[in-house]
């Protein structure tokens, strides 16, 4: 049974089967009511002030035009999805009436090539973050359980880390530009260069967190079992495995999560400065762009970052919860 | 007189401190016996621990040194189990689990899996901790724990047995029934144990010597009391024995009036 579901549904049930409807009534009110109390109060200021707000590109948006953007930006998927759905009948079609005509012909199947959808940008940037996140964990969690188990190993490694962990890594994307176009040289290549320069940009800021996090959880492990370990004759590898890692998880997930959520404000920047398809580059475009419709659009896109990266963080939450052994520390 | 199991030779060890090094042991002889049960005590910091982990191989002396079987103790292994003070379970492990990570180790290669498992339930079972074997630590009582530790110990199947103040922590009733228990185990195993205690009524029930340690720095072991009583032993007919009320009083007199503890 998953306990944040329940939770949910529990002061419901018991207020149809009437136990302590009360009670129930006050923890609904600190549930549900208060947050929404809180987000009724942001809209009203919302729109209150954008109303004062006079902008080159028209008046600033407030909820209502950001919603109808919103909308417009549905249809435009939809639209795009219909073209899309229409270009490959068409092209069935054509490749049918040919090999009617001449059995020996070889259908050729072009793919379609449209201009990006709002929702095709958020898959983008979800797989740029991603990648970027993941890569970066495999490099760091492995550094931090060797500097955690090795003091001498961490004396060596900490100066280094204390001075590239403050570095903004936009600092950093022009030379990674540099250095991708100079060494990822091929006539077909895989990957889109804007893509690996911000996945790599995002690399760069995920793994500073996640190797302290987990250098500090391998510090957990005690002299107690420690011992244990060495009384066991366990093998190194067999003690990273069965005493290091479950110890160090809790610690090690804090740095993983740290890392994504500063990932996600990364890559939104990273995006901008290397034109890689994203929400990012839709924020420029729109910003360049400067129709009338620019600043709401804006600020959809601002409202689906902040929702992506708290789906993002809940998701990194769950998964610590999952592998967490020690179930009596509440994880928020 | 039968050989010698476990001999400590002219052992001392000195700790390095920032205000140069710290001499905890000097000159501590101890031959043991296989099968024998002893218990070290003394007053606390007088270097008990540091005897036990200096034979569990967890610290190297400085001088003298340690045989086990006439073969040189330098780093520490399965064939001297050892149980911990405070138990020292994996916390994320269930009491199964936890045996099972020094049986798998041990037995790597000469047990079936199906043979490991039988022994390790065999060793929960002479804890009596069968019922409880899948919980894990967190939720089993301080008693519980200790007993998976001495099971765990157990399972290695070693040649000695070192038990650092293994019942120090528990409740008098508690720590009565895991008394009880060790000597139910010790009946049928006739392990050799090396076992600290801060207890005078622990030791003489279970010990066949006590070693009694003087206080440090620079310790070593002050007077060896063989404690003639037959086995199994009784604690509520030795409550009014005099032979074991005698043991009872050599050693107090040893740690309050030999040793007094001088508080600094």
């Amino acid at each position: 049974m998953n306990p944040l579901k329940w939770a949910l549904v529990e002061p419901f049930y018991k207020l149809i089967i009437g136990e302590d409807r009360k009670g129930q009534l006050n923890l609904l009110t600190k549930m549900l009511g208060l947050p929404l109390v809180g987000l009724l109060l942001f809209l009203l200021i919302w729109q209150g002030a954008s109303t004062h707000i006079n902008t080159s590109l028209g008046q600033f948006p407030g909820p209502v035009q950001t919603y109808e953007q919103f909308i417009s930006l549905n249809q435009e998927a939809d639209e795009a999805a219909l073209k899309e759905a229409a270009f490959y009948q068409r092209q069935e079609d054509r490749n049918a009436a040919r090999m009617e005509q001449d059995p020996n012909y070889e259908p050729r199947v072009r793919e379609y090539v449209g201009p990006p959808t709002f929702f095709d940008q958020i898959y983008r940037s979800l797989v740029t973050v991603m990648s970027g996140f993941i890569l970066a964990s495999i490099i760091a969690v492995p550094i931090g359980i060797v500097i955690g188990l090795s003091a001498n190993a961490y004396a060596a490694v900490n100066p280094l880390i204390q001075i590239f962990k403050p570095v903004s890594p936009l600092a950093w994307l022009p030379l990674v530009t540099m250095v991708v176009s100079a060494v990822y040289v091929t006539d077909d290549p895989m990957f889109d260069k804007a893509f690996l320069n911000s996945m790599f940009t995002v690399l760069l800021c995920c793994l500073w967190p996640t190797i302290i996090n987990t250098a500090a959880g391998v510090a957990t492990v005690t002299q107690d079992l420690k011992n244990v370990s060495q009384v066991l004759n366990l093998s190194w590898w067999t003690h990273v495995r069965k005493i290091v890692l479950p110890c160090s998880i809790p610690m090690m997930f804090t740095g993983l999560r740290i890392s994504l959520g500063i990932a996600w404000m990364v890559l939104i920047a990273a995006e901008m400065l290397a034109q890689n398809p994203g929400l990012g580059k839709f924020v420029w475009d729109e910003f360049q762009n400067g129709s009338s419709n620019s600043l709401g659009r804006i600020m959809v896109a601002v409202l689906v970052i902040g929702v992506v990266g708290f789906v993002l963080d809940r998701g990194m939450l769950l998964l610590q919860r999952a592998v967490s052994w020690d179930k009596s520390v509440a994880l928020r | 007189m039968s050989e010698t199991h476990l001999e400590l030779t002219k052992v001392g060890i000195e700790f390095p401190t920032p205000k140069g090094p710290f001499r905890a042991l000097q000159d501590v002889n101890l031959k043991i016996e296989e099968g024998e049960f002893i218990s070290l005590i003394g007053h606390s910091g007088c270097g008990k621990s540091t005897v036990l982990n200096i034979v569990a191989g967890l610290y190297g002396a400085t001088e003298g040194g340690v045989l086990l079987d006439s073969r040189e103790v330098d780093a520490p292994g399965p064939e001297r189990a050892v149980v911990f003070q405070n138990h020292s379970l994996l916390p994320w492990l269930t009491a199964y689990e936890n045996v099972e990570l020094a049986v798998d180790q041990v037995f790597k290669k000469t047990k079936s899996p199906a043979e490991k498992k039988q022994w390790i339930e065999h060793n929960l079972k002479l804890v009596h901790m069968d019922h409880a074997m899948h919980k894990r630590p967190d939720e089993i009582s301080g008693g519980m724990k200790q007993r998976v530790g001495i099971a765990r110990a157990l399972a290695m199947q070693p040649k000695i047995m070192l038990m650092d103040e293994p019942f120090g922590a528990l409740d008098a009733l508690t720590r009565a029934h895991l008394q009880d228990s060790l000597m139910e185990i010790q009946k049928d195993l006739n392990n050799t144990v090396i076992m600290i205690t801060h207890d005078v009524d622990e030791a003489v029930l279970l010990s066949d010597r006590i070693v009694m340690m003087t206080n440090g720095p620079a310790a070593t072991i002050g007077e060896i009391l063989k404690v003639d009583l037959p086995h199994p032993r009784d604690r509520l007919a030795l409550a009014d024995d005099p032979t074991y009320n005698h043991y009872r009083s050599e050693v107090l007199r040893f740690l309050y009036e030999k040793q007094r503890k001088v508080e600094h």
